[in-house]
């Protein structure tokens, strides 16, 4: 044991070669773009090296990188949440009135063509799908992809967005609204 | 008529989505059944609304056969930069 307080130290010169993957595919799995993972890989080493004279030494080294990209993603959720004149989800109910919460005529599900493939090892569905997901805004992709592609549970997406359980059941409902549309215009009934 | 089991389509649709995922309560399971039981429309969009959970299920299922990582070069240009910056 090293006569240093600290049971952890930093090693700057290894960590791209120890962690970048295990950081890219933290990043990866909830902001679902290589670039913006890499970026966010990059920030975490720097913010790293910048405050490597803070480290305690209490937690691993990968821990403590891990906690400086949780800040990130949180920081990339919050910008992205922000941006102004983002598409907004066109809904398919009345909102007031005596009809409130009706369906309005146009929007009533359509019934789907049978001969369409189901299967989802079809590629070209698995794509159609991702298109599909791509096109909605940004934050709801992000949300949706962490909850129904990587299968986060709810109360983690909350805590490491920080946003609340109702909070996100309004985005996932968005979501797979206007996933349903682009589905059934472009796959079920093309 | 048990009016407090009366739900709107909207509040359905919202009941239907959070299902998907198993986490809609019991109270609402059943408000949802009721709802679909008189109101075709519902019921259409609860039984797609199946169909493309399950689409879903595949693509995670994919995803979780993947690994991505950074390419190499990557790495490099990062460990260039990151000697700028150290030294």
């Amino acid at each position: 044991m090293s006569k240093d307080n600290k049971t952890h130290l930093l090693d700057p010169d290894k960590w791209i070669d120890s962690y970048s993957d295990y950081l890219f595919n933290y990043a990866i799995v909830r902001v679902n773009s290589s670039d913006v993972a890499k970026d966010l890989v990059q920030e975490t080493f720097f913010a790293g090296l910048r405050s490597a004279k803070n480290f305690e030494g209490k937690s691993t080294e990968r821990t403590w990188l891990v906690s400086i990209l949780k800040r990130k993603i949180i920081d990339y959720y919050r910008k992205i949440n922000s941006k102004k004149g983002q598409a907004e989800v066109r809904m398919s109910f009345f909102e007031d009135g005596e009809n409130e919460g009706s369906w309005i005529e146009e929007r009533v599900p359509q019934s789907w063509n049978n001969e369409v493939e189901r299967n989802i090892e079809n590629d070209e569905l698995k794509s159609q799908i991702d298109i599909c997901i791509d096109n909605l805004p940004e934050k709801y992709a992000m949300v949706f992809r962490m909850k129904t592609i990587q299968e986060f549970e709810t109360e983690e997406i909350c805590k490491e967005l920080d946003i609340t359980p109702s909070n996100l059941w309004v985005i996932i409902h968005r979501a797979r609204t206007q996933l349903r549309t682009c589905m059934e215009k472009n796959w079920f009934n093309k | 008529m048990l009016k407090f089991l009366k739900i709107t389509c909207q509040e359905a649709n919202e009941i239907c989505n959070k299902a998907q995922y198993n986490e809609a309560t019991l109270l609402e399971k059943l408000k949802l059944n009721l709802h679909i039981a008189v109101c075709k429309i519902c019921a259409l969009y609860t039984k797609q609304n199946r169909e493309l959970t399950s689409m879903f299920k595949g693509k995670a299922l994919d995803c979780k056969k993947e690994s991505p990582c950074m390419s190499e070069m990557d790495k490099e240009l990062l460990k260039q930069k990151m000697k700028e910056l150290s030294s």
